[in-house]
């Protein structure tokens, strides 16, 4: 708690402050164009972020992370098509309101809820996260292996689309790690007599490619896509009648998007669904939602931003990353040498609370640029895809191609956009191989280390308690959606 | 008679293999099976250096996983079919072609000309006809891109007919 004034310090360094402002501008910008996001974004800027000392790195990338997130609902609101995925649940009250003439009135309340859910999970954030990192001193290898393997069951559980199919997704990413020489015996596994792939597979290779070049793929087929684009005069603040509906359903979602966002899962998008169809339940209207309910886009909104904060608590205080962004994130903080965990509690807190302080700036900054720009920011939306993807895609390839200046890297990410490609066309999650392949090293590492501990008796897992507890809610976790399943075949 | 239902029985059991969970299903296997058999492959340490498990048994357990898991989705299916999906159109079809062209004219002609070349093709193909707009996306971005990332973060790109000239 004695760190707490740290917080404030990014608003004395005028370099931080122009990195968040330029962060938020092309957060919005990505979050407003569909297919993009924040993740794409952050992935596409991590080259550029070696420029930068660390802290400005991570700042960039969170201030991405924020402005992303929220860019998403005016996409969503005036075009109906969700910039983010997160923003899906936006569309369903935001584009009949601004059908309505009330696209200032829709938008006000997405600026609105938005920043008070974002500001109330980096207050969770700041109190949740040094508590959480206080509690991993008490983890050994046993009870990381067991703590990743809960993080993998819960993004597969709660995570869009099947469970089986987020499982295969996440198993493939955890594949992906194995490529190169065994860290521990320096056995070459799956290089295939290609020097390059000895390194193993990088994360920005498969990330661009499962993001943006399976995005222009899908694109590819949507060019005689045609947008209803709702005319926009100006971003209304919510009058008094609309803050006495919605306050109470702002708060919900909040709490729900913070609490979602802090599951190692994939939580925005998921944070969103759950808010908006709490706000219909709880609702004295609920007729009205899908018919452009002024609750509808604030529970939606509130809990997708709140769900930013969240995700970044098991990213610092456990590296485990909360989210595919939140993985990016986590990625940017191992190629500048920071390695997310407790010691970075105890030995970096100006670094730590720096990121809390930018993050609380960021909200700040996307309320101000969303309220006066979000016209502006609009019209980006009227850039052509056929002009607009070749040139992500001149960038994608130079940004892959930078971090090892490898040609290899290059063919990579276009495997992999077209492995992305059909993948999500066929229902497959993309997400879980990114987090497979941020914490597969982390689970062979810790699962073999274990093995060594224990003499190879796999048993002694669960004489562990935490580890076995873990293990316990991993199962929990993983017969959720069948239980679910079970209540809905009941109920037809 | 009981020849037409004999021949509706066969296209229903032949329509089995064209559903797109089992064209899937019958992907990821096949692929995995390879993969499974390369881990046969992979050396063995000696007891004494040996780390709690062979290297090979991680990816051997993962793969057998996914083989199971793909089996699970696939009978699932049976009784819940994927929905089914559109005929892919061919903008698709030229995209992943300007793909195979960038890595073909990148690797033996010239990664910027590969970059070029993609960019025509994609932008002029998904609709664009304006000479100054398809100049813009092909020439004019990608050199800016181009000179950022050799300038400020001190890239050097891979040799070829166009780059050469640029590096003098």
């Amino acid at each position: 708690m004695e760190n707490l004034g740290l917080i404030f310090a990014p608003l004395f360094s005028y370099k931080l402050l122009i990195v968040l402002f330029f962060g938020t501008i092309f957060g919005l910008i990505l979050g407003v164009l569909p297919g993009l996001g924040p993740t794409t974004g952050g992935a596409l800027i991590l080259p550029f972020t070696m420029t930068l000392d660390p802290l400005s790195a991570i700042v960039l990338l969170t201030a991405i992370y924020c402005a992303g997130t929220y860019g998403g609902a005016i996409t969503a609101i005036l075009i109906n098509t969700p910039g983010t995925p997160a923003a899906a649940a936006t569309c369903l009250d935001g584009y009949p309101l601004a059908q309505k003439g009330e696209a200032g009135r829709a938008l006000g309340m997405a600026t609105v809820s938005s920043v008070i859910g974002g500001i109330a999970s980096v207050v969770v954030l700041i109190f949740f996260a040094p508590l959480l990192a206080n509690l991993a001193y008490e983890f050994g290898q046993p009870e990381y292996f067991a703590l990743a393997i809960f993080g993998l069951t819960m993004l597969a559980s709660i995570g869009e689309g099947s469970p089986i199919k987020n499982l295969i997704a996440g198993a493939f990413g955890i594949l992906i790690s194995t490529v190169g020489k065994d860290f521990m015996t320096s056995i070459d596994r799956f290089t295939f007599g290609i020097n390059e792939l000895t390194e193993g597979i990088g994360f920005i290779p498969v990330v661009v490619g499962l993001f943006a070049i399976s995005e222009m793929l899908t694109q590819s087929t949507l060019i005689n896509q045609i947008f209803n684009r709702v005319a926009l005069k100006a971003v209304k603040l919510p009058s008094i009648d609309d803050y006495k509906k919605t306050w109470k359903t702002i708060i919900r979602s909040s709490g729900i998007g913070s609490f979602i966002g802090v599951l190692p899962a994939e939580g925005g998008t998921v944070a969103s669904l759950i808010g908006y169809a709490e706000a219909k339940r709880w609702s004295k209207k609920p007729e009205d939602f899908g018919k452009g309910s002024i609750e509808g886009i604030a529970g939606a909104e509130a809990a997708n931003n709140a769900a930013t904060g969240g995700a970044m608590v098991p990213t610092l205080a456990l590296g485990i990353p909360g989210s595919a962004t939140t993985a990016v994130i986590l990625t940017g903080l191992i190629i500048h040498g920071v390695r997310p965990g407790p010691d970075l509690f105890r030995e970096q807190p100006e670094f730590l609370y720096g990121i809390f302080g930018s993050m609380l700036i960021a909200n700040i900054l996307f309320f101000v640029l969303g309220f006066f720009g979000a016209k502006i920011f609009a019209r980006i939306t009227l850039v052509p895809n056929k002009l607009l993807w070749p040139m992500i895609f001149a960038v994608s390839v130079c940004g892959t191609y930078s971090l090892n200046q490898s040609i290899i890297d290059v063919w990579l990410m276009l495997l992999f956009g077209v492995i992305g490609f059909f993948m999500r066309r066929y229902g497959f999650s993309v997400v879980p191989v990114i987090i497979g392949l941020i914490l597969g090293e982390l689970v062979e590492g810790t699962l073999r280390q274990s093995l060594v501990i224990f003499d190879g008796n796999w048993l002694m897992f669960l004489q562990r308690p935490i580890a076995l507890t873990f293990f316990v809610l991993s199962l929990i976790a993983l017969s959720f959606p069948l239980i679910k399943r079970k209540k809905k075949n009941d109920k037809v | 008679m009981n020849d037409v239902h004999n021949e509706k029985g066969t296209n229903k059991s032949l329509s089995l293999f064209f559903k797109s969970s089992f064209i899937v299903s019958a992907v990821i296997i096949v692929i995995s099976s390879i993969l499974l058999y390369f881990t046969f492959t992979f050396d063995i340490v000696p007891p004494i250096l040996n780390r709690g498990i062979q290297p090979a048994t991680f990816p051997k357990a993962l793969l057998i996983l996914i083989i199971a898991l793909t089996l699970l989705t696939y009978f699932i299916s049976l009784k819940n079919p994927w929905k089914n999906e559109k005929k892919l159109p061919n903008s698709f079809y030229i995209t992943l072609l300007s793909f195979v062209v960038f890595i073909t004219v990148s690797k033996f002609l010239d990664f910027f000309l590969g970059i070029a070349l993609l960019s025509i093709i994609v932008s002029y193909f998904w609709g664009e006809r304006r000479v100054a707009y398809l100049i813009m996306v092909s020439i004019i971005f990608p050199l800016i891109v181009f000179v950022f990332f050799e300038t400020i973060l001190g890239l050097r790109f891979p040799p070829g007919i166009i780059t050469n000239l640029y590096y003098g």
